[in-house]
């Protein structure tokens, strides 16, 4: 049997990162629609969605991601479907993304002044034309960083998924090191390399932040 | 669907959850005090004249903030273990809660201190306090004022965040949750009553943070 050099330990982790990445990608996508919808409501005239959207974020965001994913996968099986670490890490991942998406959007479009709504309603807009017109434009520019700050959370989160065996950069690190017993070494390489992706995404959100802030 | 709910037994081990109740309250109010201190000492590094002094504290935040709490704590338990020095799970996990809320408390302190502007100092100093008194009274404490909701929403991120330390066997609630899991394979029951026993916790130290503020904080009233 051949051992393993310190080259092909960096490389199998920078291989598995894509993991990583892909789970990533697919949360803040489908928790961006979601979380969408939930800005939606809780913005909307009616109590009862305001009270629904607000009673979801309140609970989502009141409990630990790893409590959701190990809810999400050996919770689920109640429902007697066999479910996967890839569906059930895709959905715990969403339910966290949806809620902490939904709340910043909400932000930016509360921190639009009333006149906004108000001087479009005097133009006789519809609810949707005023939404989509006038604030949603406006609140876009202002709610660009905080997103992009928080798809840094989302890749951080992923570790997580590794508790209910979804075989990312975390849980591959776990592995290696169970078959090196160099967990210095690796677990070194794992932080430099979610240093490596979450960096520049801090970086740009910053950027943004001072270049969109007048 | 054929599946019959069966939450006695989460009333019959209560006390095994409440035992991890315990130590998970334990483990984020050690963390939140001793990454407060780590949190000034790391601000005061970033609004120190100093460039290395400050480099080095913003190096500090950043590893942190940019790498997840899952990866921090495996480094410290398993590789810093690995070189030498061998600690304890929970020892472990304190430390690694410490280091990354002290990272958070760090930027948000930081943010507070540079609140303050700087014709405030000069006004405390020109009523004769000294230093220590004008850092503490004319800038901390206004800053703290400043920052207060961004510093207790880290504080529940921080009490939701030391779950993940059961990923190296410290006995607090989601270890205790995992292990009456395995015991009794009631999945969806013990994971439905740790995610209610959470919201309770973080809702309880929301109320208990806002009561805080009130008597904390009676001078912003006449600004």
């Amino acid at each position: 049997m051949r051992d393993f050099s310190h080259l092909d330990i960096v490389f199998a982790l920078l291989w598995a990162a894509r993991w990583t990445l892909l789970l990533s990608s697919i949360a803040f996508v489908c928790g961006g629609l979601a979380g969408f919808l939930l800005m939606l409501m809780r913005i909307s005239p009616f109590r009862f969605l305001k009270y629904l959207s607000w009673g979801y974020l309140e609970i989502v965001q009141g409990t630990p991601l790893l409590i959701q994913f190990l809810l999400a996968f050996f919770g689920l099986s109640i429902l007697g479907i066999d479910i996967s670490p890839w569906m059930s890490a895709t959905l715990a991942l969403t339910t966290f993304t949806s809620a902490f998406l939904g709340d910043i959007w909400r932000g930016a479009v509360e921190s639009i002044p009333t006149g906004q709504w108000e001087a479009s309603k005097a133009l006789s807009m519809t609810y949707f034309q005023r939404l989509g017109l006038v604030i949603l434009p406006q609140a876009l520019k202002r709610s660009i960083a905080p997103t992009v700050g928080f798809l840094a959370q989302v890749i951080k989160g992923t570790s997580l998924a590794s508790a209910i065996g979804f075989v990312e950069l975390a849980r591959s690190a776990t592995n290696i090191t169970n078959v090196t017993f160099e967990p210095f070494f690796v677990y070194f390489v794992t932080a430099v390399v979610y240093f490596g992706i979450c960096f520049p995404i801090s970086i740009a959100s910053r950027q943004l932040e001072k270049s969109l802030t007048y | 669907m054929g599946y019959r709910f069966q939450f006695q037994v989460i009333w019959e081990n209560w006390d095994l959850l409440l035992a991890g109740v315990g130590l998970t309250l334990q483990l984020s109010a050690l963390a939140i005090v001793l990454g407060l201190v780590v949190g000034i000492v790391g601000a005061l590094c970033r609004t120190s004249g100093n460039r290395y002094v400050s480099l080095l504290a913003a190096a500090y935040v950043e590893a942190i903030r940019n790498t997840p709490f899952l990866v921090q704590l495996l480094f410290l338990f398993f590789g810093i273990s690995s070189l030498g020095p061998r600690l304890g799970s929970t020892q472990a996990a304190l430390l690694a809660l410490t280091i990354n809320f002290g990272a958070y408390a760090t930027e948000i302190i930081r943010a507070g201190i540079q609140s303050i502007d700087h014709s405030q100092i000069e006004a405390g100093m020109s009523l004769g306090l000294n230093r220590r008194q004008v850092f503490r009274l004319v800038v901390l404490k206004p800053a703290i004022a400043n920052i207060y909701p961004a510093l207790t929403s880290q504080m529940v991120l921080l009490l939701l965040l030391s779950s993940v330390v059961s990923q190296i066997s410290a006995k607090e609630l989601t270890f205790m949750g995992n292990f009456l899991r395995s015991r009794t394979f009631r999945d969806f029951e013990v994971y439905f009553a740790l995610a209610l026993i959470y919201v309770a916790l973080a809702l309880g130290f929301k109320l208990l943070a806002q009561l805080c503020h009130r008597r904390l904080f009676t001078f912003t009233r006449y600004i």
